[in-house]
């Protein structure tokens, strides 16, 4: 080619997009976007010691006791799913933010916001489901509300519940106690909840055996404190999924975290929808699957102790905290290679090819 | 898993590069095309295990970060309106327009939705025939097919309220443009294993002809890379310039026969503007003259909107290897996936983004890593 028709590529770039100044779904992700939207505008409104830690609960001293509180917001479609429906999730996610605090799940509210027009044979399934969920969890649901909104205005059923929970005087568990060389265990398989959703969702025609892995956590969660009280963490990773979770672990606790990619339980049927979505597991939602750092000395005996428990029956040991790098998770790959498992923006979108 | 731990074997893998260490004798510089090698190669860290030597440079084939900024503002204006519902592949909604992303559009009351097939969208219009839907077609030749399927599917039925907003790319005009560059530095390239299923591979014969430089379609799987990387450099190392399928469970010389017809039907190549890289001579498709009703741009009169891409971000010198996503001064600061400055950091699949979400601890202290 003559030197005179060859071109430079012209350097181009676009504009970048301002600050968002309304909500995104992106702000409800669990990601980066959710953090930002909490530190600049939640938080500030309301400065507390208590808040601030921002635990999946907050634990409160009265009249001598120790009191788990949390409160959560279900807002889900389809409402039932292969594994679960919204009740069951409503149920089990708040018993769940009272347990990873060690907490003993003892009284919910339950407040119901129905879209005019919802059928009585959905809100009656939907209530079975909770009685049936609060009594396997052993939890009472003391106090409630409900209120109809204009059609249009809500998506069939929109549910909160909250939650309380008695916690024992010695127990400390926090994002902010990892220290290096702890272990980190998953009590199971990751990304089961999200792919049931996903497969259930108009528009995706793929076929699934996979069921919502959504299950009250607390009857584990006090196995493994009997097996040890070198605990100094725990977490469920929901939305956002593991990464999220040990992001913030990692990020309040100022180590890193380093994840064995091989030793992370993943089914067979959730892996193979991953890929041909373009998602990444890491960041799938998961409804009955806790986190837990544990002290190095500690892991195998609390591994064991979760094994002998019907949820954690595959639970694995999956990394290591270190000082290098603080507040950063990485991933040893089955290469041998490391990479980043970064804290998403926003909510994780399949990929075009 | 079968079928994907077969191609993410370790001790193959370190054996492939055993391999290439005896193979290679110099230093050389091979480009992956396509987008989605580019993710395998950070997500597993395959550079990290390569012969000291062996560059890989990241190259624009990533449909996402190419897509021009006019066409997002054109799509960004067409879903603003009332009366359309506005039909997309889920990773270009947070792609940066002129002023907005269409996930603002959507939380302004437009009607935005995500798709996994171009099908998906012919079935919201069949049932909602008081919307116009239009389907924001975008990619390369792998995308297209299904995308010139969906409009001859339409134009068959009658379909009054479906179109399409097209900006489809094609790859070997990008590749000429690379290889024409005065600054241009690549001897090698992974061919895109996706777009030559569709494709075939005999279109890049002429490249080889026109600049002598090997060419090895490759898959996406850890293994496809490296055994395409190995048969590259053995290409070179011999003194040996032609074209090779690596993919050979996905790839035929001729491609995909079916495909390129519908394609052919329906779409006409066009000249392209490629965010990042500028006007491109025929490195697009759009649709043809007889299936005018069913184009967007037409339709709501967006032909005319066109957008400046300030120079301020390195992503042509990223693109032509000139630089790595590490070495800009904005990498990770002033620009990162969230508020990307350039294209090659809107989508994972581009080189800057891919650096930022898997590599950039790195760029901190590879000594921790290793």
């Amino acid at each position: 080619m003559p030197e005179e028709t060859k071109f430079d590529i012209a350097m181009q770039c676009p504009v970048p997009v301002a600050a968002t100044e309304s909500i995104l779904l992106g702000h409800g992700s669990g990601g980066r976007m959710s953090g930002n939207l909490l530190r600049d505008i939640v938080l500030p409104a309301l400065q507390n010691p208590v808040l601030e830690r921002l635990d999946d609960q907050a634990i409160v001293n009265v009249g001598g006791s120790r009191i788990a509180f949390t409160t959560d917001s279900f807002v889900v479609k389809p409402l039932f799913f292969p594994g679960g429906d919204i009740g069951t999730l409503a149920v089990n996610g708040t018993v769940n933010d009272l347990a990873m605090g060690g907490a003993t799940p003892l009284f919910l509210s339950l407040a119901l916001i129905l879209e005019e027009g919802l059928a009585f044979d959905t809100l009656r399934r939907v209530m079975e489901s909770i009685r049936v969920a609060a009594a396997l969890a052993g939890v009472v649901v003391v106090t409630g509300d409900t209120k109809v909104v204009e059609k249009g205005s809500g998506d069939e059923i929109f549910v909160n519940t909250s939650g309380i929970g008695l916690v024992s005087s010695d127990l400390q568990l926090s994002a902010d106690r990892a220290r290096p060389g702890d272990r980190v265990l998953l009590s199971g398989t990751i990304g089961d909840h999200g792919i049931t959703i996903l497969s259930q969702r108009e528009g995706l025609e793929f076929e699934s055996a996979v069921a919502s892995d959504t299950a009250a956590l607390h009857t584990l969660v006090a196995q493994m404190l009997l097996a040890s009280s070198e605990i100094r963490c725990l977490r469920d990773p929901t939305r956002g999924g593991v990464s999220s979770s040990l992001n913030e672990i990692a990020a309040r606790s100022s180590v890193r975290i380093e994840l064995e990619e091989q030793a992370i339980p993943i089914r067979e049927d959730v892996q193979g929808a991953c890929e041909m979505l373009g998602l990444d597991p890491l960041y799938v939602a998961n409804e009955g699957k806790l986190l837990a750092i544990v002290a190095p000395t500690a892991a195998e005996k609390v591994l064991e102790a979760m094994q002998l428990h019907p949820l954690g029956r595959d639970a694995r040991i999956i990394g290591t905290v270190t000082d290098s790098h603080p507040a950063m998770v990485t991933l040893r790959t089955r290469l041998g290679t490391s990479r980043i498992v970064d804290l998403l923006s926003g909510d994780q979108l399949p990929r075009i090819c | 898993m079968k079928y994907l731990d077969e191609y993410r074997d370790e001790k193959i893998a370190r054996g492939i590069v055993a391999e290439l260490g005896r193979r290679a004798t110099r230093p050389w510089v091979l480009m992956e095309i396509c987008g989605g090698q580019t993710h395998t190669l950070m997500r597993y860290g395959i550079d990290e295990i390569l012969p000291a030597g062996i560059e890989l440079v990241h190259g624009p084939g990533c449909p996402v970060c190419v897509t021009s900024l006019e066409t997002i503002d054109k799509a960004i204006e067409i879903a603003s309106r009332p009366d359309v519902t506005l039909v997309s592949y889920g990773d270009m909604l947070r792609v940066p327009g002129s002023r907005i992303d269409l996930f603002h559009v959507k939380a302004s009351g437009g009607d935005v939705r995500v798709v996994y097939s171009p099908t998906e969208a012919l079935k919201f219009a069949r049932a909602n025939p008081g919307r116009k839907v239009v389907f924001f077609a975008v990619g390369f030749e792998t995308t297209a097919p299904a995308n010139a399927m969906a409009v001859w599917q339409a134009k068959r039925e009658g379909l009054k309220n479906f179109s399409m907003l097209a900006s489809h790319v094609l790859v070997p005009p990008a590749i000429r443009a690379l290889l024409s560059s005065r600054r241009n530095r690549v001897q090698g390239f992974i061919g895109p294993g996706h777009v030559c299923t569709v494709m075939g591979y005999r279109e890049y014969e002429d490249l080889i002809r026109e600049f002598h430089v090997p060419i090895v379609v490759g898959g996406f799987e850890p293994l496809d890379l490296l055994e395409a990387i190995l048969m590259l450099v053995t290409q070179l190392e011999e003194g040996r310039a032609g074209v090779e399928n690596q993919y050979v469970r996905s790839v035929t010389y001729e491609g995909n026969r079916l495909a390129q017809k519908v394609m052919a039907e329906v779409f006409e190549v066009c000249d392209r503007k490629w965010r990042g890289m500028g006007g491109i001579p025929e490195s697009g498709l759009s649709l043809r003259e007889e299936y005018a009703e069913f184009d967007a741009d037409r339709i709501f009169g967006t032909e005319g909107v066109t957008a400046d891409e300030p120079a301020e971000c390195i992503s042509a010198e990223v693109l032509q290897g000139l630089k790595k996503p590490t070495e800009c001064s904005a990498f990770g600061t002033r620009c990162t996936p969230e508020n990307p400055l350039g294209a090659p950091m809107v989508s994972s699949e581009g080189a800057c983004a891919a650096y930022y979400q898997y590599r950039r601890h790195g760029m901190v202290a590879a000594k921790d890593i290793h």
